[in-house]
């Protein structure tokens, strides 16, 4: 039996952006589904950020939301959707002023707001909650919000296989309910894609178990375009060891430009400054030059121990380490880690996805009916995120993608009763596969390692070539490749559909890396080093039957008079 | 490089009505290692059937990794591996799904 659902506005994915759309869709008057494909409100990215949030709210020094969008264009290496860029940049402010009387709690200095100068901004911009709790706290100021609302509704451990079309517009979705394994079916007048980026594609990487590209996966199969999704976001000093447990790998960023962190070669000498990016006691160096010079040092055969950096604090007083670090020094005590005394080792994880679906301004993709939030936007990061930008486009972008989705409540419910069938069959028939052999959970790990051995952030052709030959024998076994057949909370399925999107995702990567012969941003061809002008283009993905077309396309620009 | 260390986890298995079953699945790990990275370790490498619910992996902020660990209350996350032997159970007082995993959603995000 399929349960068959009608809603206004689904939205997939319940992380910052996803609970942010449902309420701005449900507050302009809409019924809404919000699905998660684990718990609402507790999977995806945002809970896990740790880090600031980037806003020109001018708290700390005088701002202004046009020093902010320039630094975001800056970073963006000169391919930043610029209209996506200044919605971004100009609404930011209201909405940590709108989390701020839902009761985040931002962190205050006396009676104002605390801003640190987090890595390439002109100044002091990036607000947080203390002590590294911006992401939970966010998460848990934003559930309070959706609950508020009786016209959203939310349902955990629902797993969008693929959307569903009718009369050329997106018309709703099929899903497979993890705990009985049923499939279900969600007639809906507008969806919106919340799944967050693709990072969980790495073998190291800073990623909730479920950001695995599902939503870009979703709208290529739809007919959705992509763009910009060569330029996967490392971040330069994630955690490598000692093992940590309880803390997000990302953790050590605030406290290196708060505190001045020193980030050391394996003979413990400075050497960003090697690679044109010196540290000069400011710890600013951007991410992609960052990410460079530990990859090159290691390379070099400098590394550190486990292959990566050292970051040391042991310069810092002890009583300056615990005012910043607060409780956080007793978790890393409890991790046997005494900064004091020990630097611990960094090195690049993959962390966030600048490419997504292409958009207009009021975030609809190529596809009717069909919008993006969040990290699965792309295009108004460029080929490099900003520090700090991620969170305040899942506010920002959260709320545009409601309201847009919100003003096709007039239309007409569609009936999609026929169009669902053949995805249903899909469900049916990988959820009766059981036998031996690889499963979908290892074959995974092997997509993982491909993609971080040759799609990682410094390519050539042959890598790129090689990946996207071992991609294709990959996705050969998937028809395959074992389920478990029925079970409840069958995961080795949901690895399956995981899986499944990874595969086409993975191609699109590889595909647009190689075509960009030279060096951007996040993109780095070790056979093309260095910015090419003629290359100031986006590039967009879309499937045509199995085949991945490649499209460039031009930046789209503010005009001068609006960047004063 | 740290040495390497040899536990034991005795893994309850099943949906509510089998007979009650446990797995025992050897696994060696470096000192600081969470009973997490040994339960990804076995769905990858040994049983993927194996249900346990999870999703930041390491961060402790989705909490969603809850469960029975040598009798206690707590997160696979951030409980580390001891050398011998571990019990790891589904939660007593919540309603079993299967193998690990029970039912911890709120009653109103369930699909009814």
């Amino acid at each position: 039996m399929v349960q068959y659902l009608e809603t206004d506005v689904l939205i997939i994915g319940s992380g910052g952006a996803g609970m942010y759309a449902a309420i701005a869709a449900a507050d302009h008057g809409a019924n809404v589904l919000l699905l998660d494909k684990s718990i609402v409100g507790r999977s995806g990215a945002t809970i896990m950020a740790q880090m600031t949030v980037a806003a020109a709210v001018g708290e700390e020094e005088p701002d202004d939301w046009r020093f902010h969008l320039k630094d975001t264009i800056a970073a963006g290496r000169d391919l930043v959707d610029e209209p996506l860029a200044k919605i971004l940049c100009q609404r930011a402010p209201e909405k940590i002023w709108q989390m701020e009387e839902w009761g985040v709690g931002w962190a205050r200095s006396g009676n104002h707001l605390t801003q640190v100068h987090a890595p390439g901004h002109d100044r002091k911009r990036c607000v947080y909650v203390d002590f590294l709790n911006t992401g939970p706290a966010t998460a848990r100021t934003l559930r309070n919000q959706v609950r508020k609302f009786d016209n959203i509704r939310r349902v955990s451990d629902l797993i969008v296989t693929d959307l569903v079309l009718q009369d050329g517009r997106a018309a709703g979705a099929v899903a497979l309910h993890l705990e009985t394994g049923q499939a279900v079916t969600i007639a809906a007048k507008a969806t919106v894609i919340a799944t967050g980026g693709l990072t969980s594609m790495y073998n190291r990487n800073s990623a909730s178990a479920n950001m695995g590209g599902d939503g870009y996966a979703l709208g290529l199969r739809a007919g959705a375009e992509l763009i910009d999704m060569e330029f996967v976001q490392f971040f330069p000093i994630g955690h490598l060891a000692p093992r940590m447990t309880g803390m997000d790998p990302i953790m050590w960023d605030p406290f290196r430009y708060k505190l001045g962190g020193r980030l050391l070669n394996g003979k413990k000498e400075e050497f960003t400054q090697n690679y044109g990016a010196p540290e000069d006691g400011k710890y600013v160096v951007t991410r992609d030059a960052a990410t460079y010079a530990i990859f090159k040092e290691v390379e070099a055969g400098r590394g550190s121990p486990h292959g990566g950096a050292w970051l040391s604090f042991e310069h810092i007083p002890e009583a300056d380490l615990r005012a910043a670090f607060g409780p956080v020094i007793d978790k890393l005590a409890n991790n046997g880690i005494d900064l004091t005394k020990m630097a611990i080792e960094v090195a690049p994880i993959a962390h966030y996805h600048m490419g997504g679906l292409r958009t207009d301004d009021s975030l609809a993709t190529t596809l009717p009916h069909l919008f993006a939030t969040g990290e699965a936007v792309g295009g108004a990061n460029g080929a490099n995120r900003l520090s700090g930008n991620a969170i305040s486009e899942t506010f920002v972008f959260g709320e545009l993608a409601g309201r847009s989705a919100a003003a096709l409540s007039h239309s007409a419910m569609p009936d999609i009763h026929h169009a669902a069938q053949p995805f249903l069959d899909i469900i049916a028939e990988a959820s009766n596969r059981a036998g031996g052999g690889m499963t979908p959970t290892a074959a995974t790990a092997s997509l993982q390692t491909i993609m971080a051995e040759d799609v990682g952030p410094f390519r050539t052709a042959d890598g790129l070539r090689r990946a996207l030959d071992n991609l294709a024998q990959l996705a050969a076994t998937l028809p395959e490749l074992p389920t478990g057949g029925a079970m409840a909370f069958n995961q080795q399925l949901a690895d399956w559909f995981g899986l499944r999107n990874m595969l086409v995702v993975a191609r699109t990567i590889a595909t647009a890396a190689l075509a960009r012969t030279e060096s951007r941003g996040a993109h780095q061809r070790e056979d093309h080093p260095g910015l090419d002008q003629a290359w100031t283009y986006n590039q967009v993905v879309r499937l045509d039957g199995d085949d991945i077309r490649l499209f460039r396309s031009e930046v789209r620009r503010l005009a001068q008079e609006e960047l004063a | 490089m740290s040495e390497r260390l040899t536990t034991n986890l005795k893994i309850r298995r099943g949906t509510p009505g089998d007979a009650e079953a446990y797995d025992v699945i050897e696994f060696e790990f470096e000192a600081g290692q969470s009973v997490l990275d040994a339960l990804r370790w076995i769905r990858s490498n040994r049983d993927a059937s194996l249900a346990v619910r999870y999703s930041c992996i390491n961060a402790n902020a989705c909490k969603e990794c809850v469960m029975r660990i040598d009798g206690r209350t707590g997160y696979a996350c951030t409980t580390a591996l001891k050398p011998g032997e571990m019990l790891i159970e589904p939660l007593p007082n919540k309603r079993l799904i299967r193998d690990l995993v029970t039912d911890t959603l709120p009653p109103d995000e369930r699909l009814a």
